[in-house]
């Protein structure tokens, strides 16, 4: 949090920048990139979320303490997030013995 | 032990129940003051006596388990009722004993009057945190009451979210509403320990303690949230059967398992964290040194919880988990032991070349250090891979967690109650049955545990109530377990009883008995409810002892009508508080 | 950090004679940074709390990702957009509520922006309610034994399971964010009242930015659920 007051010109431009966000999400889910679908999309988010914390949320303007909490936080999010995929996604690497006795519903 | 011709703070007539001036304890009377407290050294008192019932409450579900495995047959209690022995034993110490402990009694009582601060940044979080544990405490319990859980107070599924006829959704929401107790603490101390350090109390003087405490504190906010969500989704399973653990509608167990350790391992260095700040204080007052690389012991309790949060697939080895996945954890898990490793060094380096006096704090120290060395390195043995396939789920990793959390934490806890007991109450423990208390701690722990290892090595499985009758070693090693529970059960209890005895029949602590050199040492016992009478200007660094012929008498802490007794060796402190006395008076 | 010249020093003389200073600190500075920082730190802890949730969506999409697209199709992304767009005023008038107190502008316009910004989030729920609604009549509500969609309303390659793995991960996902929002306008009411008895100016507007840290916070966890839940089913078909 600082003294420094933001104006309201950079709060309405960052809105219009949000709905401009909205509406390129909108408008890029009708189109298929393929792989980059979710790359994509998830830009976009980022992107706006990044406009509300350093705007609205004053963080562009404030101490770095408070960009090293908000880092951190999302950091570790990621952290959660990539340990665990890549443990479901590591699972059939290794080749597995054919059991003929399990079931084929087995989680694939 | 010596005695002084007079008692400090004491003349002859004088009640011998009331403490002399004014200070937090006595500012105030009755229950209102006592109930919607806001300061914090009252909240940690409140704490104190609701952590010390659970801990009994977990300790009797304890005893029950030890008798039962006196004898090979499953004969004290049935299979299920066993099961929910050793799940309330665990949900009771785990999370309304060991994670509260230290950061809510010790924690809050100290780090305002360690930063040179008048309280926390939140006092009412402060009282709401204390309500909140409360809450979730009254509900655990009230799910006890009415008939337990038996899923093991990990709760793995589907055993727990499809099968289990307990009471897991209560206890699950009292643990629930805990965390948020947790966590709230954990954003006051962050945001205390930022913002309200004393004129010159920069980071690099702050005590160890306090380095530890804001480390458990990131943890407090990163892991508990985590198990908040795992627990309302194992709620929302067991209740609304959504299929997010159930393998027969899409749903993988192993998801929650992923979930939970997300935050109970990182808990576990919750449980350990503030103890090691505790251990710090002990060493360096009691060795009148420094901490021997401070620096290094400051950022190790920030590695520690940071490397904390990267391990946890190391509890699932063997759930099939993949194998690469597991190979990453085993080398992250191996890496998380050298900051460890690093603080046991230079603790023990401090000792070299010091100043050793065998005070019951500093035997709790020591027998912290020697056996967190063995828990620590057990905890390796289960970290390699290859090992952790045969020792998972036996008695091997039982032994491990416990000399952690009891020969880890709670002799911190004990050493820096005792340590602080004087700040606190302003009355000092009797010595004799301290050090003497300690040793009978240490010899039960050990005679409960250590044969855990062994039996554990021999393929004993935990969580069962019964084992083979054709292996007589297995029961040797059971009692031997089992006489160790009674031996430390009598060491938790007689500090127990001195301690409140001491709260009206022991000698008036000074200032400074030890002498520390510490913040919280530069105002009476116990502390005025502001903490300080001026705010503290800090121009030394961090445990500046100085010999005992250069140390002046008398500190500023001693008030006209308690004065110190100038012969005793422990009035001396450091000669800056004098020089701020004189400045400050 | 820089400072704006149409604010006062906040370094008052007599930092105590401020009404709103806590008797356990030092000045007004002390109080605001140690505030904003407890509310930070408070929104990182949010953020775990509901990363649990995305991993779960994570996990389970990446293991079912034509149910949850067919799923998702049947989610009105319309209305979902619409919320987005009503969030993200709500955010706007949030900030300048924040602004026109720190400027200190008066209590009207003050109140003006909060009362948008709680309008805003009310229409917000209402959608969300009428959504749900419609999830509950087409029997698409993810609880034991209730959940029945259609025969025809997804494809029959695909496990109805897989469909109600998603339609939780939706619900709670959504219903935690709603629950978020409604504790939001139930705390921002009181602060509007004090707004309106003149509690706010430049010397202590704390409790307003505070919350609009909050609010944000929650603008943003929708700016995420908004692709995530409602614009999957659009690539249905093509795959990824």
């Amino acid at each position: 949090m600082s003294e420094h007051i933001v104006s309201r010109k950079i709060y309405f431009a960052v809105f219009g920048a949000l709905m401009l966000g909205t509406l390129l999400t909108v408008v890029a889910a009708r189109i298929d990139f393929g792989p980059f679908n979710d790359i994509i999309a998830m830009t976009i988010a980022v992107a706006k979320a990044l406009l509300v914390v350093l705007f609205f949320m004053h963080v562009r303007y404030g101490s770095r303490l408070n960009m090293v909490i908000v880092v951190s936080g999302f950091f570790w999010l990621a952290v959660m997030i990539a340990f665990t995929l890549s443990d479901y996604e590591s699972r059939d690497w290794m080749p597995r013995v054919h059991d003929p006795n399990e079931p084929a519903s087995v989680h694939r | 032990m010596s005695t002084a011709a007079v008692t400090p703070g004491t003349r002859v007539g004088e009640s011998r129940a009331r403490h002399p001036h004014v200070n937090y304890l006595n500012a105030d009377y009755g229950i209102k003051s006592w109930l919607l407290t806001l300061d914090h050294k009252r909240i940690a008192l409140l704490y104190l006596a609701s952590i010390s019932f659970f801990f009994l409450l977990g300790g009797a579900y304890a005893v029950a388990i030890r008798v039962e495995l006196l004898t090979p047959a499953g004969d004290l209690v049935q299979s299920q009722t066993y099961n929910k022995l050793f799940t309330h034993h665990g949900i009771l110490m785990v999370f309304f004993f060991l994670i509260p402990s230290i950061p809510a009694v010790l924690g809050n009582f100290l780090i305002p009057l360690m930063i040179g601060a008048k309280d926390l940044a939140f006092p009412r979080l402060n009282l709401l945190s204390w309500y909140i544990y409360m809450v979730g405490g009254v509900m655990t319990f009230w799910a006890l009451l009415l008939g337990g859980v038996d899923t093991g107070w990990t709760f793995y599924t589907p055993f727990s979210s499809t099968f289990s006829n307990t009471y897991v959704v209560m206890a699950g929401l009292g643990i629930f509403i805990n965390g948020f107790s947790s966590i709230l603490t954990g954003l006051n101390f962050i945001v205390t320990i930022h913002t309200m350090r004393a004129p010159g109390m920069t980071w690099f003087r702050l005590p160890l303690f306090i380095w530890s405490h804001y480390a458990t504190s990131l943890i407090f906010i990163l892991g508990t949230p985590v198990i908040a969500i795992t627990v309302l989704l194992l709620a929302l399973e067991r209740l609304a059967r959504i299929g997010i653990f159930d393998p027969a509608l899409g749903g993988d167990p192993v998801l929650f398992q992923h979930l939970f350790w997300f935050y109970s391992h990182p808990a576990v260095y919750i449980m350990i964290l503030p103890s090691m700040g505790v251990i710090s204080e002990l060493v360096a007052t009691f060795s009148r040194k420094p901490i021997f690389g401070y620096s290094f012991v400051a950022f190790s309790s920030i590695a520690i919880a940071v490397f904390g949060f990267l391990v946890w697939g190391h509890h699932m080895f063997v759930s099939g988990q993949s194998v690469y996945a597991g190979l990453v954890f085993s080398l992250l898990s191996f890496a998380v032991a050298i900051p460890s490793a690093v603080k046991v060094f230079n603790w023990t380096a401090t000792f070299y070349r010091g100043s050793i006096s065998y005070d019951t704090p500093m035997l709790y120290a020591f027998a912290f250090i020697g056996l967190f060395i063995i828990g620590g390195m057990t905890g390796l043995f289960l970290a390699a891979t290859g090992l952790d396939v045969h020792l998972h789920d036996t008695y091997f990793v039982v032994a491990h967690f416990h000399y952690i959390m009891v020969g880890g934490a709670v002799m911190g806890y004990l050493g820096g109650m005792h340590f602080w007991w004087p700040k606190i109450t302003g009355r000092m423990y009797p010595e004799g049955w301290g050090r003497f208390s300690a040793l009978v701690v240490f010899v039960g722990f050990n005679l409960t545990f250590f044969p855990q290892f062994l039996l554990g090595y021999m393929g004993m499985p935990r969580r069962y109530h019964a084992y083979p009758l054709d292996q007589p070693i297995w029961q040797v090693l059971h009692v031997m377990s089992s006489a160790g529970a009674s031996i430390l059960a009598v060491g938790f209890i007689i500090p127990a009883i001195y301690f409140v005895w001491s709260m009206r029949y022991g000698r008036f602590a000074p200032a400074n008995p030890w002498p520390g050199t510490g913040l919280e040492w530069r105002t009476t016992s116990p502390p005025p409810t502001e903490n300080f009478r001026k705010t503290p200007v800090v121009t030394w660094e961090a445990y500046e002892f100085r010999p005992v012929e250069e140390m002046r008498i008398v500190g500023p802490g001693e008030t006209a009508d308690q004065p110190a007794d100038p012969g005793h060796p422990r009035n001396r402190v450091a000669p800056e508080t004098l020089e701020h006395g004189k400045d400050k008076e | 950090m820089a400072t704006s010249d149409t604010m006062h020093t906040t370094h008052a003389p007599h930092s105590s004679a401020h009404t709103a200073l806590a008797h356990h600190f030092d000045n007004m500075e002390q109080q605001r940074e140690a505030g904003t920082l407890g509310m930070w730190v408070f929104l990182v802890q949010e953020v775990m709390f509901f990363g649990g949730l995305f991993l779960a969506y994570l996990v389970y999409r990446t293991k079912y990702p034509m149910a949850f697209a067919a799923a998702s199709s049947h989610l009105n992304w319309k209305l979902g957009a619409f919320n987005t767009v009503v969030l993200i005023c709500s955010s706007l008038t949030m900030a300048l509520a924040v602004w026109a107190a720190q400027i200190g502008r008066e209590r009207r316009t003050q109140l003006l922006f909060m009362g948008l910004t709680a309008l805003l989030g009310t229409v917000f729920l209402v959608v969300k309610a009428i959504e749900y609604t419609d999830k509950w009549h087409d029997r698409l509500f993810p609880v034991r034994g209730w959940f029945a969609p259609a025969p025809d309303a997804f494809p029959h390659t695909i496990a109805v399971e897989n469909i109600q793995m998603f339609y939780w991960i939706y619900f709670a996902m959504t219903g935690l964010h709603a629950l978020h929002m409604i504790i939001g306008i139930a705390i921002l009411l009181p602060i509007m009242w004090k707004a309106w008895r003149g509690a706010y100016s430049p010397e202590y507007y704390a409790p307003v930015e505070l919350f609009g840290l909050y609010w944000h916070f929650v603008d943003i966890v929708w700016i995420f659920l908004f692709p995530l839940l409602y614009l999957l089913g659009a690539h249905f078909g093509g795959g990824h």
